[in-house]
């Protein structure tokens, strides 16, 4: 039963992957701004896909709702603009150049990538004294949660989930303060 | 933005309620099944995206305001900081400390309870609420946008 | 192999990222990247037939304890919880850079960047 849910899911994380990648092309190389918005949806559903191949269900529902806020947010921003169309590119050399360097760190990173072990053995956790085999270990018995995953977020490592309440204040303040309307009169208005 | 057709009205005002129900209960089961404040912080804000989206902005904007959904959020991240003030008050560990598991629950066996886990379903519900309501004002602040007529005329 | 083409889609991002011109499809190669290092954070922790780090009435012994069974075949939670932050964060951090292009769509008329740069002068 095992053997044959192994042999099974390679296939579909290498189909879920390539669909990905089609999808990142297509979204790079069209030309038209509103159907490579589209194809960034597609990338992120293909994503939570693969997140629940991955035995990682609460990443998956995240992703997938954050997925369709984030196609609200760039769709309103790429409709109703008239100008989206952008033909030619860079300077020839200039191209070339960033094309050389991204190549180089291609090929840099699939050899150190060389040196990681094979997948499906989950790295941290084979590490001896590793944090995580301590989290599956002791997690029901000291925080109560059969989530392992919220045992994590909100209690071992609850000063992560502050700061990112923190990011996530400040990225509203930004941009909040870049889009509020009134931004010249209220410059122009002395300090009371 | 007026909103759009009928057919699209009547349906989002049916599945708007079963969307906040969902995300109400991804948030409190969160440390029993998948989810967690995360998830149903933002099934929350899409519910109200949905109602912004089909009704307009102005009908949103009765439901929960712009100051309103500020105060929310302020209200979530305080929420988080108290639940992390209680455990340094209330245990000898510090931050963080999960007091109410490590106190008055520990050693009972009370896995698979809705109330269970001490301060994680507390945690839960700050966060849901924080993101839920940051998220909204996101969306509330890009559809408010509109091209500033005066600094074009300037230029 | 996995790990190759998950960078592959890195690389994709990294040269959207790089060399595009059109503002939002800079932003579209940052929000690639992010997915490529979210996938790759969470392929590190998976395990082949492994299960949900979310524990079942079955995994537990009398007693409290987990089953050996569990132990051995959860993937790894701890990377899911980062990604998990880092997937809400990546969400704030589009907004800002959506309400960045929109304000200079609006004030130069255009997503050109070599454009806005003419303008500045």
């Amino acid at each position: 039963m095992m053997e044959r849910t192994v042999r099974m899911e390679m296939p579909i994380f290498y189909a879920l992957l390539l669909f990905m990648i089609i999808a990142t092309i297509i979204a790079v190389e069209t030309k038209n701004l509103l159907s490579s918005v589209i194809c960034i949806g597609a990338i992120g559903f293909g994503a939570s896909l693969m997140f629940l191949f991955l035995r990682a269900p609460d990443i998956a529902i995240t992703q997938i709702v954050v997925e369709v806020l984030g196609l609200v947010i760039l769709i309103r921003a790429t409709i109703s603009r008239d100008r989206t169309f952008i033909t030619g590119d860079r300077e020839f050399f200039g191209v070339v150049v960033s094309v050389v360097v991204v190549l180089v760190i291609f090929l840099a990173g699939i050899k150190v990538l060389e040196t990681l072990p094979p997948f499906g053995t989950a790295v941290f956790a084979e590490t001896a004294g590793a944090a995580s085999q301590t989290y599956v270990r002791e997690g029901l018995e000291k925080t109560g949660a059969a989530n392992l995953v919220a045992s994590v977020i909100l209690d071992y490592r609850a000063y992560d989930t502050l700061g990112e309440a923190t990011v996530l204040f400040t990225s509203i303040i930004g941009a909040t303060v870049i889009l509020r309307r009134k931004s010249r009169k209220l410059l122009e208005e002395p300090d009371i | 933005m007026k909103g759009m057709t009928i057919i699209v009205k009547t349906i989002s005002s049916w599945v708007k309620v079963l969307i906040f129900l969902f995300g109400i209960y991804i948030v409190l089961f969160g440390h029993l099944t998948p989810g967690g404040g995360f998830a149903g912080g933002v099934i929350l804000a899409s519910s109200y995206v949905l109602l912004m989206l089909a009704y307009g902005r102005e009908f949103a904007e009765e439901n929960l305001s712009l100051p309103v959904a500020s105060k929310l959020d302020s209200v979530g991240a305080l929420l988080f900081a108290a639940v992390a003030l209680c455990g340094l008050c209330c245990g000898a560990a510090g931050f963080f400390f999960n007091f109410i598991q490590q106190r008055w629950f520990a050693g009972q066996d009370r896995a698979f309870d809705l109330v269970s886990a001490g301060t994680i379903p507390l945690s839960n519900i700050a966060i849901g609420l924080k993101v839920g309501a940051s998220l909204f004002l996101i969306i509330l602040v890009l559809s408010m946008f509109r091209p500033d007529t005066s600094t074009n005329e300037k230029e | 192999m996995p790990y190759a083409l998950c960078f592959l889609l890195f690389i994709i991002g990294l040269y959207c990222a790089v060399v595009k011109k059109n503002m939002v499809k800079i932003v579209i190669g940052i929000m690639v990247m992010e997915y490529s290092v979210n996938l790759f954070l969470v392929m590190l922790g998976f395990r082949t037939g492994g299960t949900a780090p979310i524990i079942g009435r079955d995994d537990i012994v009398t007693g409290g304890t987990l089953t050996e069974l569990f132990i051995n075949s959860s993937v790894d939670p701890l990377p899911q919880a980062l990604v998990l932050t880092a997937i809400v964060i990546s969400l704030g951090s589009l907004a800002l850079m959506i309400s960045i292009c929109i304000r200079t769509y609006e004030k130069y008329g255009t997503f050109d960047i070599t454009r806005i740069r003419r303008l500045k002068g």
